[in-house]
């Protein structure tokens, strides 16, 4: 690896000559780490991936693959395509008139966007968390029963226990368990969005998307919701877009880096520049791009 | 008050005109005599319905509520007929206009949008709440009223207690639809993408999620125009006909309210019709201020809870 | 995982048939509009083919020889609706102003209930107050229906105008009282100019109003059908003559007042939409600020 020596980042493995401030730290990978992280299962393969809101062609030409039990960060300055694209992914852009794609995403091989394929059968394999909060105005028991509701579980008795069982999955069981009629929208802001994450979970997705599910929590709170990402890991595939540098490289496997650029006719468009293994962007990423935002030269 | 009045008194200390303050006070008092000016009718209007309402009404409790409508001469309580109607009319009209109207309401605000039809769909409901109610009135006789004598069961003159009840819900149908798309409005999108999220249909999402939302606040809509579709009178004139006997049918025969009874009797110059004009007066406004009234208890009750 | 997921899912029918009832109720506000202007135009034709546009000129109206002539009427709904407006625009100003710039805190709330108890009380009502308590000291004439109109009206407007009004930036008000205003002074400079346009939209919803009411006007008014100037003559107004003559008319002479409603219906709306236009208009532009 021939490495300028003016541009690289403090934690590296290799010799360093400048001492940089910005880039995060990521624990130490053995290639045998990388070769595990590579070989795991696919579950969704994004291929020449072009995002259009109406004539608008918001973002262009990601290809990527996200793999299973992995924690994949979405990550980059705002407005160059992260939501967008991880909202292809369980097709809530459909909500958004005028939204439509070109190319291909697939989930274990079917196209999502095949025309027989039913946008609400895919959500329900694939959940998601906002960014802001949004729990129902009910009580925290039929908020977590939402989802099974839908998938015809009617009986009392199992809709306890999986209440139960997700509840304890986003670490909140212990704090409502008193209370779990009570409104969801007495909870705190960072007990609203684990319930959000309990009420995902609730359905048994396959996985778990997350859009800057943080941002809106305090740093205790925040910590809190990254400890249970790497719980949850062990049972779901997650993707997160988060503005967060240094949470990306703490909790994730693979990292995504997005960057918006102008086109020749001056129109901002956001694209994938660079996706690796967490380590690789941190310590040693190809493109300067990268390297520019992770050392807080920009953005 | 604001930091611009504390303001202007400190700086009242350097003398102004005597003429601008004196311009000034005038202006406050001419202010507050129009607040005086809005209350004298209210006060006499309250005092004469509750005062002369009260007397036939209380006197003769619960006779006045019960016993069928005397005739005109006659003297002696007697509204039954008219609240029965007024209650069963209104009734039927509610059951109509709300479920239609909260469902064009999800239409405007959930399907549509702002395509063409639900932009043409919104203006329109706009025009048709200026409709007067006379229109209404008429609207309904020739196409529900008329017909109805001429086709089995050959009610000879068509009136009915339903006839009426399809001109309220005429009337309380946009009222209804815009009050419901402004709830509707305020449920933030979140909730709904949270829904979708989980694998939940549109309808489901509607019905589960977005009107529970905004339940309270489409409520205290509907009762406020419950209570207005109470105080008409126009629409009914046409439609039901007038009877002094109480009918509980809907579809069967004439029937009378108490918005038509208080028209007719005070057409009348007898006292005694007069007399029950009152009572039936005070008795409609009591209806639509206990609709009123909890309608805006259910807004704050909602509001307090969130 | 081996085999595919199947997300073929199981097709919607209860979204189709859920949106299809919205879609539906949302078109009922359109197809009773249509039946309204489609039934109404046809029952009135008769009369009007009898008259033709004398039927908006003349000014007798007479049953016994079939000669109907509407301008009387049309001139008492927009004499009275005038009057109305005349008497109540003042005081509905002077009451949203005095709501929003001068009462206390504590005196705001009550006052607004006040406001909306009057809007409340049913139109009947007021008309029965009208003839038998105010008509034996005024008699029947324009006036005193102009007056029971205005009463009615006062909520409307005084309502609206409040929320105009209470869009003004603080800014502005402050602006006026750092220059030295006295209140008076402020509300010229600050509020009345910003809400000017909201006033006057809501002055035309208060107009709509009156000069589609009924009752009120139908028991007060006087019914006889003259054009006069002097508003303590009698007269008579659109809906007034429809309420009061409907259940003794003739076949050509309930087309005529089929006419009259048709004719107050297009007037209505023409004032209802300019009103909402401007009103609209005013608060958008307001909420931007």
């Amino acid at each position: 690896m021939v490495v300028d020596s003016a541009s690289k980042p403090a934690q590296d493995l290799s010799p360093k000559s400048s001492v940089r401030t910005a880039a995060p730290s990521v624990p130490e990978m053995r290639p045998s780490m990388v070769a595990a992280l590579m070989a795991a299962p696919t579950v969704f393969e994004v291929e020449n991936l072009d995002v259009f809101y109406g004539a608008y062609k918001a973002v262009r030409g990601v290809n990527m693959t996200i793999r299973k039990n992995q924690i994949t960060a979405f990550i980059g300055p705002s407005g160059c395509g992260k939501t967008t694209v991880l909202r292809c992914l369980n097709r809530m852009n459909d909500l958004i008139p005028g939204a439509r794609i070109e190319g291909d995403v697939r989930y274990h091989g079917v196209d999502l966007y095949a025309p027989d394929v039913s946008a609400t059968e895919v959500r329900r394999r694939i959940g998601m968390v906002f960014q802001k909060p949004n729990p129902f105005p009910k009580s925290i028991y039929d908020n977590v029963a939402y989802g099974p509701k839908i998938n015809g579980i009617r009986d009392r008795a199992k809709l306890d226990e999986i209440v139960e069982r997700s509840l304890r999955g986003a670490a909140l069981w212990d704090e409502v368990k008193d209370r779990l009629k009570s409104s969801a929208l007495g909870l705190s802001g960072g007990q609203q969005q684990r319930l959000c994450i309990a009420r995902t979970i609730a359905v048994e997705p396959e996985v778990v998307l997350m859009d800057e599910p943080c941002s809106a929590l305090d740093p205790i709170a925040t910590a809190r919701v990254e400890e249970l990402m790497r719980e949850l890991k062990q049972k779901y595939t997650i993707v997160i877009v988060t503005h967060n540098m240094q949470q990306a490289a703490r909790t994730s496997d693979c990292t995504a880096f997005y960057t918006a650029e102008l086109d020749k006719a001056g129109q901002r468009f956001g694209q994938l520049v660079e996706f690796d293994v967490t380590a690789k962007i941190f310590s040693n990423p190809r493109d300067t791009r990268t390297e520019n935002y992770i050392t807080g030269r920009f953005g | 008050m604001t930091l611009g009045t504390d303001l202007a008194h400190s700086l009242e200390l350097r003398q102004k005109p005597s003429w601008r303050r004196a311009k000034n006070t005038l202006m406050s008092v001419l202010l507050g005599s129009a607040v005086v000016v809005v209350a004298i009718p209210l006060v006499l209007i309250m005092y004469s319905v509750f005062a002369k309402g009260g007397a036939i009404l209380f006197k003769s409790f619960p006779a006045f509520l019960t016993h069928d409508i005397p005739p005109t001469r006659a003297a002696g309580p007697g509204m039954g007929p008219a609240i029965v109607g007024t209650l069963l009319i209104t009734g039927m009209a509610t059951l109509i206009a709300v479920p239609l109207g909260v469902l064009g309401a999800i239409y405007l605000n959930e399907y549509g949008v702002k395509s063409k039809f639900a932009q043409a769909v919104r203006f329109l409901a706009l025009v048709m709440t200026g409709v007067p109610s006379v229109v209404m009135g008429l609207f309904v006789y020739v196409v529900w009223t008329l017909h109805h004598s001429i086709t089995p069961p050959h009610e000879l003159t068509g009136f009915q207690g339903f006839g009426g009840s399809l001109a309220l819900a005429c009337l309380m149908l946009p009222i209804v639809i815009n009050a419901t798309e402004q709830m509707l409005k305020l449920v933030p999108d979140g909730l709904r993408e949270a829904s979708y999220a989980l694998g939940a249909t549109k309808t489901r999402t509607v019905l589960t999620v977005v009107l529970p939302a905004a339940g309270s606040g489409i409520v205290s809509g509907a009762l406020l125009a419950v209570a207005r579709a109470a105080g008409e009178t126009a629409p009914l004139l046409f439609t039901i006909g007038a009877t002094r006997v109480i009918n509980t049918s809907l579809f069967h025969g004439d029937s009378t309210a108490l918005s038509a009874r208080i028209f007719e009797n005070a057409k009348e110059a007898v006292a005694n019709a007069q007399e029950r004009g009152w009572g039936a007066a005070l008795a409609l406004v009591l209806l639509t201020f206990t609709l009123t009234v909890i309608a805006r208890v259910t807004t704050a009750f909602a509001t307090r809870i969130k | 995982m081996a085999t595919q997921p199947d997300l073929r899912g199981k097709g919607q029918p209860a979204d189709k048939t859920f949106g299809g009832l919205a879609i539906g109720a949302a078109a009922l506000v359109l197809l009773i509009l249509a039946l309204i202007a489609i039934t109404m135009t046809s029952r009135a034709l008769p009369v009007l083919r009898h008259m033709g546009l004398g039927f908006f000129t003349s000014s007798t109206w007479s049953e016994h020889d079939n000669n109907f002539g509407a301008l009387p009427f049309i001139w008492g709904t927009v004499y009275t609706a005038f009057i109305a407006i005349v008497l109540a625009v003042p005081v509905s100003l002077g009451v949203a102003l005095f709501i929003t710039q001068v009462a206390p805190p504590k005196l705001k709330r009550p006052l607004v209930y006040l406001i909306d108890l009057l809007a409340v009380v049913p139109s009947v009502v007021f008309g029965l107050w009208g003839v038998l308590m105010l008509a034996p000291h005024l008699n029947r004439s324009f006036l005193t229906a102009g007056i029971i109109l205005a009463i009615m009206i006062v909520p409307i407007i005084t309502s609206l105008a409040r929320e105009v009004i209470e869009t003004t930036a603080q800014a502005d008000k402050e602006a006026a009282y750092a220059l030295g205003a006295t209140r008076w002074e402020m509300i010229g400079a600050a509020v009345l100019p910003h809400s000017k346009a909201g006033i006057v939209g809501a002055v035309m919803l208060g107009l709509g109003r009156a000069m589609g009411e009924t009752i009120a006007a139908a028991l007060v008014i006087g019914s006889s059908a003259q054009i006069a100037l002097s508003p303590f003559k009698s007269g008579d107004s659109m809906p007034a003559v429809i309420a009061n003559q409907w259940g003794e008319a003739s076949e050509l002479q309930k087309s005529a007042l089929i006419a009259l409603a048709l004719t107050l219906f297009v007037m209505t709306i023409i004032v209802n939409l300019i009103a909402s236009r401007i009103v609209q208009r005013s608060l958008k532009k307001t909420r931007g600020a």
